[in-house]
């Protein structure tokens, strides 16, 4: 066999191993999806009356913020979860079994390769509980088959480059705590960006962050192919973003893995 | 134990290394005959981890030649890896799976085919006595267990050369009999050729055909256990006495090696065999001394060390 169907069978195997802990883990994927759900249940029921009301729109209230927010929740899930995967490429790290991959003639890349795979099919699951939860809650969508499509479409994009972002921070920590640490920003990002609000309603220096940070358009691509806003120019900038992050993140964790193990 | 020379299996030559300015290895020769244990022996820092992850190709060495099963360790290490298998000194199995699941896992990583890695991963676990624990999450097995599934897995895809890092560190005796047997039979059955680090001589003197010391990135000694434990001395023989009369006595009639005057204990050269113990009872019996305690020090590490450097054989570890 050449190198290139081993990478690609270590890395389909290398996938199983991920899928197999996801099983018998859910509690991993259930925990991505729990802080999500908790942001998507405060916004709506405590502050969703006044921030409906303040962003317009036909009904105002509850209603109206419940289909404003989701795009934003929905991103925050890839968040926590890239805090997921950056725990667990931690803990692989500190374990011996890395070192016995490191020592077997498989393809080096293989191990990262099934962390993002792995990660990607956990993040659509935990998303997919979120939006569950957000359609109970009355989300009501406008998006037909196509749109869907675009939806998961534009979600794999994303999940895959904050995915890779998350493994090179979690080589990079010294410690499973750090790397848990490391993505604590990321988190934060879809609020800074106009994921809960408008960025027209921030301050001028605000505002000005949350127009160019990647969130912004990916949540605007997002509810355009959900709710039927227009989307312009973000759908570009969301594809651009998740392209540089993801050949960033790749080359940086690649670069990183093959360093050799300090003592 | 086998003592024609094959072909080597491994060889290095001057192989150096260093972290900044602390020197890891200076310049090791290591030459290991195909189907034969070699036993790097030494204390905690002395070296032995990292020049297995050396040879391994885990890390790179600042300067020397090394060949392993026929290939070179710097310039095919995909080759090297292909050949070899490798159980560290930290548990590496995966601790979510179970213990079948860790086996297909590597036979899937081996791209065995389908039939065979079932085939083999069932015959590991009847090997190693894990059938019982074959669907329980490795997280949940002892030390003992892990450190045996850590051996099956290694075991995995036959590699012909197989690197043990201090394979019996942490085990109860028992445990450890057991792994013994397991390493001594993986050579005598498959021609495997073994290269393990210890720090205790019995375990060198119980497995190996050969025994390197390793001591402060120098080998100090090399040759079979026998050979060793000649250069030590063959041990000796102390003596307690009652009195400091018969005490001061005896420390000018016997062939002394040291003496204790507050312990009222004298060493004597000997082996623990009959006939020179009959011999040393007759002596003290002709000038009617009495003896209170007799006690018989077969070499241990801490011997071949104190002979072999200077040095008792406490741990080398740098301060960090």
């Amino acid at each position: 066999m050449s190198t290139a169907t081993h990478a690609f069978t270590d890395s389909a195997t290398m996938l199983r191993r991920q899928l197999r802990h996801m099983l018998r883990y859910p509690t991993l994927t259930l925990t991505a999806a729990g802080v999500p759900v908790i942001f998507l249940l405060l916004f709506v029921h405590v502050l969703g009356g006044i921030l409906g009301s303040g962003i317009g729109g036909p009904s105002g209230g509850r209603d109206t913020y419940v289909n404003y927010v989701v795009p934003g929740v929905i991103l925050m899930t890839a968040a926590t979860a890239a805090q997921g995967t950056a725990i667990s490429v931690a803990i692989d790290m500190t374990e011996g079994i890395v070192a016995r991959f490191r020592t077997m003639a498989i393809a080096r890349v293989a191990v990262l390769t099934g962390h993002v795979l792995g990660s990607l099919a956990q993040t659509l699951l935990s998303m997919a509980i979120v939006t569950g939860v957000a359609l109970l809650m009355g989300f009501e969508p406008t998006a037909g088959f196509g749109e869907w499509l675009g939806v998961i479409g534009v979600l794999v994009l994303i999940i895959f480059a904050l995915t890779w972002l998350s493994v090179a921070l979690a080589l990079m920590a010294k410690s499973v705590a750090a790397a848990s640490n490391m993505l604590t920003p990321l988190m934060i990002l879809p609020m800074m960006g106009s994921g809960f609000v408008p960025t027209d309603s921030m301050p001028a220096g605000l505002k000005w962050f949350a127009d160019y940070q990647p969130f912004t358009p990916f949540i605007e691509t997002l509810r355009g192919l959900l709710m039927g806003t227009p989307i312009g120019d973000n759908a570009m900038l969301a594809v651009g973003w998740c392209a540089l992050i993801s050949l960033g993140g790749y080359l940086w964790a690649r670069k990183l893995y093959n360093r050799e193990p300090t003592r | 134990m086998t003592t024609n020379l094959g072909p080597p299996a491994l060889s290095a030559t001057a192989v150096r290394k260093a972290y900044g300015d602390h020197v890891v290895l200076s310049g090791i020769d290591l030459d290991i005959p195909a189907g034969s244990v070699f036993a790097l022996l030494g204390p905690n820092g002395a070296g032995k981890t990292t020049m297995v992850q050396i040879l391994t190709t885990l890390i790179r060495a600042d300067a020397g030649e090394m060949r392993v099963a026929g290939h070179d360790v710097v310039r095919e290490p995909d080759a090297v890896r292909a050949a070899i298998g490798v159980t560290g000194q930290f548990s590496a199995v995966d601790g979510f799976l179970t213990g079948e699941e860790n086996l297909l896992l590597m036979a899937d990583l081996h791209h065995l085919p389908r039939r065979e890695r079932r085939q083999c991963a069932s015959d590991l676990l009847a090997r190693f006595d894990l059938v019982d624990a074959a669907r329980k999450p490795a997280v949940m097995y002892s030390g003992g267990m892990r450190r045996r599934l850590d051996l099956a897995m290694t075991l995995v895809g036959r590699p012909r050369v197989i690197f043990l890092d201090e394979p019996t560190t942490g085990l109860d005796p028992r445990s450890r009999r057991t792994m013994w047997e397991i390493i001594r039979r993986l050579v005598t059955d498959e021609g495997v050729t073994v290269l393990l680090t210890t720090q205790y001589l019995d375990e060198a003197d119980r497995l190996a055909d050969r025994i390197a010391v390793l001591h402060q990135g120098k080998l100090v000694a090399q040759g079979t256990a026998e050979e060793l434990k000649r250069q030590v001395g063959g041990g000796h023989i102390t003596l307690r006495f009652p009195d400091a009369r018969g005490h001061d006595y005896a420390a000018r009639y016997l062939d002394v090696v040291s003496r204790d005057d507050e312990a009222l204990t004298l060493q004597v050269a000997g082996q623990g065999d009959v006939r020179s113990l009959r011999a040393l009872l007759d002596r003290l019996d002709r000038a009617s001394l009495t003896v209170d305690e007799l006690q018989v020090h077969t070499p241990d590490l801490d011997d071949v060390f104190l002979a072999l450097t200077g040095n008792p054989a406490v741990d080398q570890e740098p301060a960090r």
